[in-house]
């Protein structure tokens, strides 16, 4: 049969607009991979199942007759298929994978060793708690750190990531306001600098959203965000360092603004890797923080389930922290529930998820800290500053870096597009990387600049490969400040060039459709 | 009939009390190819600055605010299926809502066509 007979995939030339020599369509050993479905059969199974004999179906009427249309593989050809379209990834495992705000962190393989061991792996949720001690005391532990290092009073550990962990610190903030009878309180301020999950976040909580615009230097306006302040403000979500890549340095100052107006200050702790070591988001007022395990303590993203973002709190939003949480006492480590919390924790605003959160990911996140070590800790922070500030400092006479002038940058590096030459944007100069063997940057965000590019190295990328990278992007840019044409149609040596971005947003398939079936049906 | 832009490069024409609401040509080359427009429904009642539409393209996703106070008579249909048109006809046939203006005093805090000229040349 041919290769992706359904015709699914978008019409885009063949690197270098040359046809293939040749007869399979593939190049090489790197396969063209069919969809699942268009390879082997309906007849062919990869399992062999005896005929139950016994079981009568009581299904009557109900019971299908058509055939379901799942695909028909042998184990090996499953494998196969898998593993090709691996092949077809990239990942932080292959090359320098610069997506800033995103984090794309080395992952040590002594985490993944603990992660696996069996008596952290093969434990189930329902299990009686004294036969889990060591799991339990794993969380526990992570906790205390978590909350060492963040100079915080509590930390609830069953939020699943970032965005979910803000709606955690929210809720958090509304239970208290409730508490003291000020939920009339409707009001979020958010800065232009804050990641664009802080305002769905606070909608999302029941917040009305009002934008505080960011200063020419990048930084939120602190002036007039304290002018905003009043008895309608439930309080602020402040990203710090912030989507610019730049420390909120007023930290401290809008902080005691907004506990004077009465209200909470929820600090989105997604980049709090830049600073781990250095400072304290305790000491700077805030109540509610979250912390992706998987950028600050190299935990994998997306890898083994869902991902795990703990949430920490000041003294003030303790009593409502959600459930569950983990509790050493002398006989042991418990887990505080709804049944045993009792007046010792009435506040809280409920729970987040049906267990505890993700144990593989806390296996590996206090696996990062205990084998760093809090000066390790402290170096990788400042590694990672020191990396994105030598590519800051390496490109700033080639691209134009908006907030160059506002002092060193935190963990990411930004440029904008505009000294690109004209009809040239940040998309031609991402495009020119994947040719030159570079994972892009974040394009297009922040949103505050304009072209963005967010240059995120991440601390165990060598000076040398630091130097490679700064070499190929200072090459694409320049071209692109020329104007050379072959750049708008890059890549030339990927196995597809630029694909309809447009149309697959307008008209997506997201379904595979029997082609036989669809030809019947017209 | 005379036409009013917003600092957020949102238009309004208004004919007697009804007013028709889009984004200009200058927002729609920002935002690039737009791919998904959700408009409000009939009936919604918008004071001004609210948020009244999401407009979604390659790049981001942005609000609509609305320009003006009113109800929302009606919502563009055709920008369901065919949202590109905002692309191609910012200013005419990809309009977003239209509405019934409850303060037509408002508009006199809009740019008018030469204002707006001159506010988008300095950006």
């Amino acid at each position: 049969m041919s290769i992706n007979a359904s015709g699914w995939r978008p019409e885009a030339p063949i690197s270098g607009g040359k046809a293939s020599p040749t007869t399979t369509g593939n190049k090489a050993l790197m396969l063209e991979e069919a969809l699942i479905f268009e390879i082997g059969d309906t007849t062919t199974t990869g399992v062999d199942l005896v005929e139950p004999v016994a079981a009568t179906s009581r299904l009557g009427d109900l019971a299908r007759t058509a055939s379901i249309g799942l695909p028909g593989l042998s184990e090996p050809e499953t494998v196969r298929h898998y593993t090709r379209l691996s092949r077809q990834n990239y990942g932080i495992d292959l090359g320098f994978f610069p997506l800033g705000s995103c984090t794309m962190k080395h992952n040590p393989r002594l985490n993944e060793k603990m992660a696996r061991l069996p008596g952290f792996a093969d434990i189930h949720p329902l299990a009686p708690v004294q036969t889990v001690q060591g799991a339990l005391e794993v969380i526990q532990q992570l906790a205390h750190w978590l909350v060492t290092l963040t100079g915080m009073d509590s930390v609830a550990m069953s939020p699943k990531a970032g965005a979910h962990g803000e709606l955690c610190g929210v809720l958090a903030i509304r239970a208290a306001l409730e508490a003291r009878g000020e939920g009339h309180r409707k009001i979020i301020l958010v800065p232009e600098s804050a990641h664009g999950t802080n305002p769905a976040t606070a909608a999302f909580a029941g917040y009305s959203v009002e934008d505080i615009p960011a200063t020419a230097d990048g930084r939120v306006d602190t002036e007039k965000l304290i002018a905003r302040l009043g008895p309608d403000v439930a309080g602020v979500m402040i990203t710090n360092p912030n989507t610019c890549g730049l420390f909120e340095r007023d930290m401290r100052v809008i902080s005691d603004a907004v506990h004077a107006a009465g209200g909470l200050v929820y600090c989105d702790g997604a980049n709090f890797n830049a600073i781990v070591g250095r400072v304290r988001p305790g000491d700077l007022g805030i109540d509610a923080m979250h912390i992706n395990l998987h950028k600050t303590f190299s935990t994998p993203h997306g890898g083994g389930g869902p991902g795990s973002g703990p949430v920490v709190f000041s003294k003030a939003l303790s009593p409502f922290a959600p459930l569950p949480f983990v509790e050493k006492t002398d006989d042991g480590f418990h887990l505080v529930e709804e049944e045993t919390a009792g007046e010792h924790h009435a506040g809280a605003f409920g729970r987040m998820v049906a267990f505890h959160g993700q144990m593989g990911m806390f296996t590996r996140a206090l696996t990062y800290i205990l084998s760093h070590g809090a000066d390790g800790l402290r170096q990788v922070s400042e590694d990672a500053v020191l990396n994105a500030n030598y590519i800051l400092r390496s490109l700033d006479t080639t691209l134009d870096a908006p907030f160059g002038g506002s002092g060193p940058c935190m963990h990411e590096a930004l440029f904008s597009d505009e000294n690109l030459a004209d009809g040239f944007s940040t998309i031609d100069v991402a495009k020119g990387l994947i040719d030159e063997g570079f994972h892009p940057m974040t394009m297009y965000f922040p949103l505050v600049v304009h072209g963005a590019m967010l240059i995120e190295p991440t601390e165990t990328e060598s000076k040398a490969a630091l130097d490679q990278f700064i070499v190929a992007l200072r090459s694409v840019a320049e071209r692109a400040k020329a104007g050379d044409v072959s750049l708008k149609s890059a890549p030339h040596f990927a196995p597809r060039s630029r694909l309809d971005e447009t149309l697959a947003a307008r008209k997506p398939i997201l379904v595979w459709k029997d082609p036989g079936l669809a030809q019947a049906a017209e | 009939m005379s036409r009013y832009f917003t600092e957020d490069h949102e238009w309004v024409d208004v004919d007697g009390d009804i007013g028709t609401v889009g984004i200009s040509e200058y927002a729609q080359s920002q935002l690039g190819d737009i791919v998904f427009v959700d408009v409000p429904e009939e009936g919604k009642e918008l004071t001004k600055g609210d948020e009244a539409a999401v407009v979604e393209s390659v790049k981001a996703a942005s609000d609509v605010y609305s320009p003006v106070s009113g109800t929302v008579i009606e919502g563009n249909p055709a920008l369901a299926d065919t949202p590109g048109l905002v692309n191609e006809e910012p200013e005419s046939d990809g309009w977003f809502f239209k509405l019934t203006l409850s303060d037509p005093d408002e508009l006199s805090g809009l740019m008018d066509e030469i204002a707006y000229a001159a506010f988008v040349e300095k950006l």
